[in-house]
């Protein structure tokens, strides 16, 4: 669902609410600047695996991705009067999770990656074949990030996996700025930019003095 | 327990809640300035968002980053300094009750047993030691996130290449970390020495006084050249293209084998975390 949309230049803002319809995701352009509301999941690396690793044995994990954000962070959060609160949520670098997020897209069908960094050519493809996109939120920014969280709604394998790489179900309101950097379309404005700076790099290096 | 390792103690927990939660002025100055010149809008966006969230941090003192890294500490102790034995022990306990206080994320994960909890583990807190003339201890708090110590690079160039080998591998090392390690960069480099010490000398390195120059001129006009050239590669503000590359760079040299060239390059994202005390021997304390 969206609630609004305000005209940015070529740009264009979106405030949306999952479960997040596939006609939605799809309208998503990059460069887009969106919030999002309602249920965001962290997933890092040991969470990736495990998840995939349940799937593979025809499991399935303790919590619904499908339609909702999955968010490349490990929080820091406090028990405070039995319950939790954020401390502090910014995104973690999404590119060590590329050996996975294709597998975990097809098989849970998440509507928005959340992470920082961007992301390669197989993320790439998954989102543009199962409706997904990738929503940069700026790294470092923990604490804008825990602002937009309303509450944990639940926990699971924080025993086992750890506070940075289980996985925390966040009720969130407005959760943003994301700038979408991948969308269903086969863009990628982070490898755009990366391409750009290699060509730099070359042109640089032929020109150093010794 | 005597009254100075107390204080020592609590000096710790102290620079270890400045350093996750306060980013040196002159660094936000220079992340306030990058806005002022930023014209594209999605570099001004991610500007906006650290500015922003450098503002909540000072305000509410809890740490800029959900990564507060893993827990490193540099004591320089003067030969007369009445405390030696039981640093560790003390830089443990510290570090333990900040984790629970400030709090900071538990970020010590044992290569078997998984997280430890407390960001203690192994070899953790990391210390370096120097000694020192004088009679008072200077203790730094320099956490270390895990994104910019994963794109951190080094080398044994080949001497024939010369200082253009090691400019080369500088300006391919901040390429290649692109966007990952949270840009505009702080950017340490080590020359010298052997293959760890360069490393240790490029972290290090990220601790000298924001944009002075080396006070060496040889060495002053590479951190220039360097600077420049790192930023023509135009990775900007979270590698989207938009903004610096990198606010600062400075260089810390050694000698070196004939045979050898060792360079390290060691970076940390914009919020460069670490914070310095001095304790005299009478348990006064200095924040510097």
């Amino acid at each position: 669902m969206m609630r609004i949309k305000i005209f940015l230049g070529e740009a264009m803002e979106y405030h949306l609410k999952t479960p997040i319809q596939e006609e939605a995701v799809r309208r998503l352009r990059a460069g887009d600047i969106a919030y999002l509301s309602g249920t965001l999941i962290t997933a890092r690396d040991e969470a990736h695996k495990k998840a995939l690793e349940l799937h593979s044995r025809g499991e399935m994990p303790p919590v619904n991705f499908r339609g909702n954000g999955v968010f490349h962070c490990g929080p820091i959060v406090k028990r405070v009067d039995g319950n939790w609160k954020v401390v502090a949520a910014g995104p973690t670098t999404s590119s060590r999770m590329e050996i996975f997020e294709d597998r975990f897209i097809e098989a849970f069908r998440p509507s928005v990656i959340i992470g920082k960094g961007g992301m390669g050519e197989r993320t790439v493809r998954a989102c543009s074949e199962y409706a997904c996109v990738y929503g940069a939120f700026t790294g470092g920014a923990a604490l804008l990030g825990a602002q937009g969280i309303r509450r944990v709604k639940e926990v699971h394998w924080l025993e086992e996996l750890g506070m940075p790489e289980c996985l925390w179900v966040f009720e969130v309101e407005d959760f943003g700025p994301l700038i979408i950097t991948i969308d269903t379309h086969g863009r990628n404005l982070t490898k755009e930019a990366m391409d750009r700076v290699a060509a730099r790099k070359e042109a640089i290096i032929s020109s150093l003095g010794g | 327990m005597g009254g100075l390792e107390k204080i020592l103690e609590d000096t710790a927990v102290e620079l270890l809640r400045r350093a996750a939660s306060e980013l040196r002025r002159e660094y936000v100055e220079a992340i306030y300035k990058a806005m002022e010149k930023c014209e594209g809008s999605i570099g001004r966006s991610q500007l906006d968002a650290i500015i922003r969230n450098i503002e909540l941090a000072r305000k509410s003192s809890e740490p800029i980053c959900q990564d507060t890294g893993i827990i490193g500490f540099i004591i320089r102790i003067g030969e007369d300094f009445p405390v030696r034995a039981g640093l560790r022990d003390i830089l443990v306990r510290a570090t333990r009750r900040a984790t629970e206080e400030i709090p900071l994320r538990p970020n010590a994960v044992d290569l078997f047993k998984g997280n430890t909890g407390d960001n203690v583990g192994l070899g953790v807190p990391i210390i370096d030691l120097e000694l020192v003339g004088g009679d008072e201890l200077e203790l730094t708090a320099f956490p270390k996130g895990g994104g910019s110590s994963n794109v951190a690079a080094h080398s044994m160039i080949t001497p024939g290449l010369g200082l253009r080998g090691v400019k080369r591998f500088v300006v391919e090392s901040v390429a290649r970390a692109g966007s990952l390690g949270c840009p505009p960069y702080f950017i340490g480099v080590g020359i010298g020495g052997t293959e760890d010490r360069c490393m240790l000398l490029a972290k290090k390195a990220l601790l000298k006084p924001f944009q002075i120059r080396n006070p060496d001129p040889n060495i002053a006009a590479l951190e220039e050249e360097l600077l420049r050239r790192v930023n023509e590669l135009g990775i900007g503000v979270m590698g989207l293209g938009e903004g610096p590359t990198a606010l600062d760079l400075h260089i810390e040299a050694a000698a070196r084998h004939p045979a050898t060239m060792p360079v390290g390059v060691v970076m940390s994202c914009w919020a460069l975390r670490h914070a310095t005390a001095k304790v005299t021997r009478e348990g006064r304390v200095r924040h510097l």
